[in-house]
């Protein structure tokens, strides 16, 4: 099972970087959502998927599922959803400021020097 | 003490720029003669005493070497005399030289500074202290060329010399760590005592090569010689004191100083003495051509300071060869001829300056028969320029006759088995010299003889004030005295001969004449056929026009300087104005690059113990997941890749059920729910055109860079979960959730109890996208208010 989360978490990593290297603001955003879903997938690999008891303490119980990479993906759910919430007014206000959200539109300008 | 007189010209440095504004009727000047003078004094007084060497030592900074350690010995004192003796006259002279409109505060500031620095570069024992005061030569130096900041020339000269001086300065920081760390000790005495185990370390020829070019930057060695010529946009006191008689000097005195350590290599000894002979001769050739006064001048330093080091070079051949006695002839030769340079070359300096003054004028051809309206000015300059030229008796003869003595010395006897090189090394040394009494013969025939040109210069020429005339009298007469008596200076050059050798010599008298014998056949040959082409320089003058500028070693200078100017600046733009897609593509890259290098060079053992049976329904959400993702790829709307998006979000949520992460499972949903409410309310803004028009190449490059990324990130989780080197923390956490924290959420506890600041600051980052996303949408209004305003 492991082996088959972590080539679906390269998968989902492949697909991400795709969307991010696109041109529309709109799938960049997509893209990495993606890609904070493969590492939340890795992370709880990391710790092993042995079938135990969900954490909860129960007197006789001994196996539990690892409970550190839980309380981490956690932690990186809801950090992940902030940044993507302000990355997508982000986008509306830019596109409203700029009119347009085609990323290779987004240049530099240089200095005038 | 010598720390006092060393640290004497900086305290001092602090005070012209008040002084200047509370007495502006007394010129700044008249305040900071006393400095030199002292110092001067003082550096009299030891003349009598300085065998053996006389040490001053005070603590600085112990921990890293960084000592005020000073030493007085014979080559020390004779280069601390001539800076403080020249530096109270060149002081005097600028006294009368500069007027009172002048920034004279500013002046003397600079001036002082370079003093003390250059008093700090001679006496210093410690390498790091000798280090630091040669970059501060370097830095007033750069000041007083571009004191008249106004001209556009100024600065370029200033730049140049700063540019290439400081990049000598540098060499020879890393020489001086590479020694340090041989030796263990910024003691140059110790040093030179542990001169044989610097010899057969490893990095000794790096050392000698980073210190070689910090003394030809510095001392204006071929091809460094080109910040010279600029220089000479400072003013006349300037030009004498900084560019012809002490700072030019330095690159002479590190050599002379390091020659112990050094000289024992062949690539020392003869890179010394070809650089020199050919800066020499290069030099001398470019000198008759130049039209400007301070430029001949300028062409004349390099060729004399090549001259000096030639010598140099040639008697480290002492260090590895029988006849000690022969060779270091050259090195006594060499202290007389700074000695004797600086003398004639600050009274040419200064009598240049009053040229230049009191015709207005310093282009040659402007300039014509001065000698009977200047003919105190017309004497010094005669007597430097023959000085200068070698003509017999002047003090300039003496030591050619001495230099023409050491090449022959070395070509019959050293270099005997090298053909070539001696015939090149003599052939250097005679058309060196010829063209040295070339180009004085002819400045002094083309100025002071002929026909005064009365319309063109801009001030009726006429004779300068007598105290203008001082310092250069005085410089003209030290230099006859040299020339009549010049065994009255023997103590001084047996000294400084013996303190660069480091050990003792005698040396024999310097004799007006040997004898008939083949130095003064030499010198005879160089008069007579630098007299013949003086005389039809008319008809050999436009060879000098065969080689173009563009050839120059100033145009490649410039070439230089621009290119490295464009070429970063389109490496800049190349590199930071490209689309963001490109910047994330370098991102990529690099991470691919990285992660193929690690495991090519690393044995990764990818095994796996303990895995978990696959399931039917994760197999199922897995499947769904693949699916989704796809889509989305494919997706040509906006909505239905949302759907996609979320359906990926609520298998994972399903997974972590099945993976027994309850808490995980309720806060996926909850935000999955959240998030695609948030995009499709996006959306009613967003723009209807959801993908741009990607063409096949992009879409294929992007594919290749994704598919590597996923490969990568693959291959590290795979390698990461086969090789787990330690059993988990997370034993701890369960068996004590209950007994010492109180809970039985395991994962609660852990983001509340245990590991409660990650939690905490989880809280803040939520707060600040709140806050941020508030600000974004309030400024949105504002400035759209204020946009269509301005509109």
């Amino acid at each position: 099972m492991e082996i088959l989360m972590i080539i679906l978490s390269g998968i989902l990593v492949t697909c991400g970087v795709y969307l991010i290297l696109s041109k529309s603001l709109l799938r960049i955003i997509i893209g990495s959502s993606i890609i904070s879903h493969a590492v939340n997938l890795l992370l709880l690999t990391s710790g092993g998927l042995k079938k135990g008891a969900s954490p909860i303490y129960e007197k006789h119980q001994q196996v539990y599922a690892d409970p550190i990479p839980q309380a981490l993906i956690l932690t990186a759910i809801v950090i992940s959803f902030a940044v993507t919430a302000f990355f997508l007014v982000l986008a509306f206000r830019s596109y409203k400021e700029l009119g347009t959200d085609n990323i290779s539109d987004y240049k530099g300008v240089p200095d005038d020097e | 003490m010598i720390l006092w007189i060393v640290l004497l010209p900086f305290i001092a440095a602090l005070l012209p720029v008040v002084i200047q504004k509370q007495f502006s009727k007394i010129h700044t000047g008249w305040f900071v003669l006393p400095v030199p003078v002292i110092a001067s004094l003082f550096f009299i007084s030891k003349l009598s005493n300085i065998n053996p060497p006389f040490f001053e030592s005070h603590r600085w900074m112990p921990s890293i070497g960084l000592n005020l350690n000073f030493k007085i010995d014979g080559i020390g004192l004779l280069f601390a005399l001539l800076i403080s003796i020249i530096g109270a006259l060149v002081v005097f002279y600028s006294i009368h030289y500069l007027s009172h409109r002048e920034e004279l505060g500013k002046f003397y500031t600079y001036l002082l500074l370079f003093m003390g620095a250059m008093l700090g570069v001679v006496l210093s024992d410690n390498i790091l202290a000798l280090y630091m005061f040669w970059e501060l030569t370097s830095i007033s130096s750069f000041l007083l060329i571009s004191f008249w900041y106004v001209k556009a020339r100024s600065i370029q000269g200033a730049l140049k010399s700063m540019l290439i001086t400081v990049f000598g300065g540098l060499m020879l920081l890393g020489g001086i760590a590479i020694l340090i760390t041989i030796t263990d000790t910024t003691s140059i005495t110790e040093m030179i005592n542990q001169s044989s185990t610097i010899q057969q370390h490893p990095l000794f020829p790096l050392a000698l090569i980073l210190v070689l070019l910090a003394a030809c930057t510095k001392s204006a060695q071929f091809p460094f010689h080109i910040w010279l010529p600029d220089a000479m946009e400072a003013p006349t006191p300037v030009s004498a004191y900084l560019h012809s008689a002490t700072m030019v000097k330095a690159g002479i005195y590190l050599v002379a100083r390091l020659t112990p350590i050094f000289a024992v290599s062949a690539i020392w000894t003869y890179s010394l003495i070809f650089i020199g002979l050919f800066t020499m001769c290069f030099a001398s050739i470019k000198a008759v051509n130049q039209k400007d006064l301070k430029g001949v001048l300028a062409f004349s330093t390099i060729s004399q300071l090549g001259l000096i080091m030639s010598l140099l070079g040639l008697g480290s051949f002492a260090f590895s060869n029988q006849f000690k006695e022969m060779y270091i002839i050259a090195i006594t030769a060499s202290v007389f001829h700074i000695l004797n340079h600086a003398s004639f070359k600050g009274a040419l300096f200064m009598t240049v300056g009053i040229i230049d003054h009191e015709t207005g004028t310093r282009d040659i051809r402007k300039l014509n028969g001065l000698l009977t309206m200047m003919p105190v000015t017309f004497t010094m300059s005669c007597l430097g320029l023959l000085s200068m030229a070698g003509v017999p008796p002047f003090n300039g003869f003496l030591s050619k006759e001495m230099f023409i003595t050491a090449v022959l010395n070395v070509v019959n006897h050293a270099m005997s088995s090298h053909l070539i090189l001696s015939i090149i090394a003599l052939l250097l040394m005679f058309i060196g010299s010829m063209f040295t009494f070339i180009y004085c013969i002819k400045l002094l025939k083309d100025i002071f003889f002929g026909h005064p040109k009365d319309n063109t210069s801009e001030k009726p020429p006429h004779e300068a004030p007598l105290l203008l005339l001082v310092s250069p009298i005085v410089l003209i007469t030290m230099m006859l005295i040299i020339s009549i008596v010049p065994n009255v200076f023997l103590p001084l050059l047996t000294a400084a001969t013996a303190s660069i050798t480091n050990q003792h010599v005698d040396v024999a008298h310097i004799h007006h004449f040997h004898g008939i014998n083949s130095p003064l056949l030499i010198t005879l040959a160089i008069i007579v056929f630098g007299a013949l082409l003086v005389a039809t320089y008319q008809h050999w003058s436009k060879l000098y026009s065969v080689l173009p500028e563009r050839f120059s070693l100033n145009h490649g200078y410039d070439f230089l300087l621009k290119h490295s100017q464009t070429t970063s600046k389109s490496i800049n733009q190349f590199l930071v104005f490209k689309t963001i897609r490109f910047s994330m593509s370098a991102i990529l890259v690099t991470l691919i690059l990285m992660t193929v290098y690690v495991f090519i060079n690393h044995s990764v053992a990818i095994n796996f113990k303990s895995l978990s049976t696959i399931q039917p329904y994760e197999m199922i959400l897995v499947g769904i997941i693949l699916i989704a993702t796809i889509m989305i790829l494919k997706a040509q709307s906006r909505l239905f890749s949302i759907i996609m998006l979320s359906a990926i979000g609520y298998s994972i949520a399903l997974l972590f059920v099945f993976f027994n992460a309850p808490d995980l499972a309720l806060t996926q949903l909850a935000i999955e729910t959240i998030s695609t409410a948030l995009f499709l309310m996006c959306f009613y803004h967003l723009p209807k055109q959801y993908r741009h028009k990607e063409s096949a190449t992009f879409k294929l490059t992007n594919f290749v860079i994704a598919l590597l990324a996923g490969i990568c990130v693959t291959v590290i989780a795979l390698a990461a979960y086969s090789n787990k080197l330690y059993p988990s923390i997370a034993d701890y956490y369960i068996k004590h959730v209950y007994d010492l924290a109180a809970g039985k959420n395991m994962v609660n506890v852990i983001l509340v109890d245990f590991r409660g600041f990650d939690t905490l600051f989880e809280s803040s980052v939520l707060g600040i996208a709140g806050i941020g996303i508030y600000t974004l949408i309030r400024l949105r209004q504002n400035r759209g208010e204020h946009n269509e305003k301005t509109k």
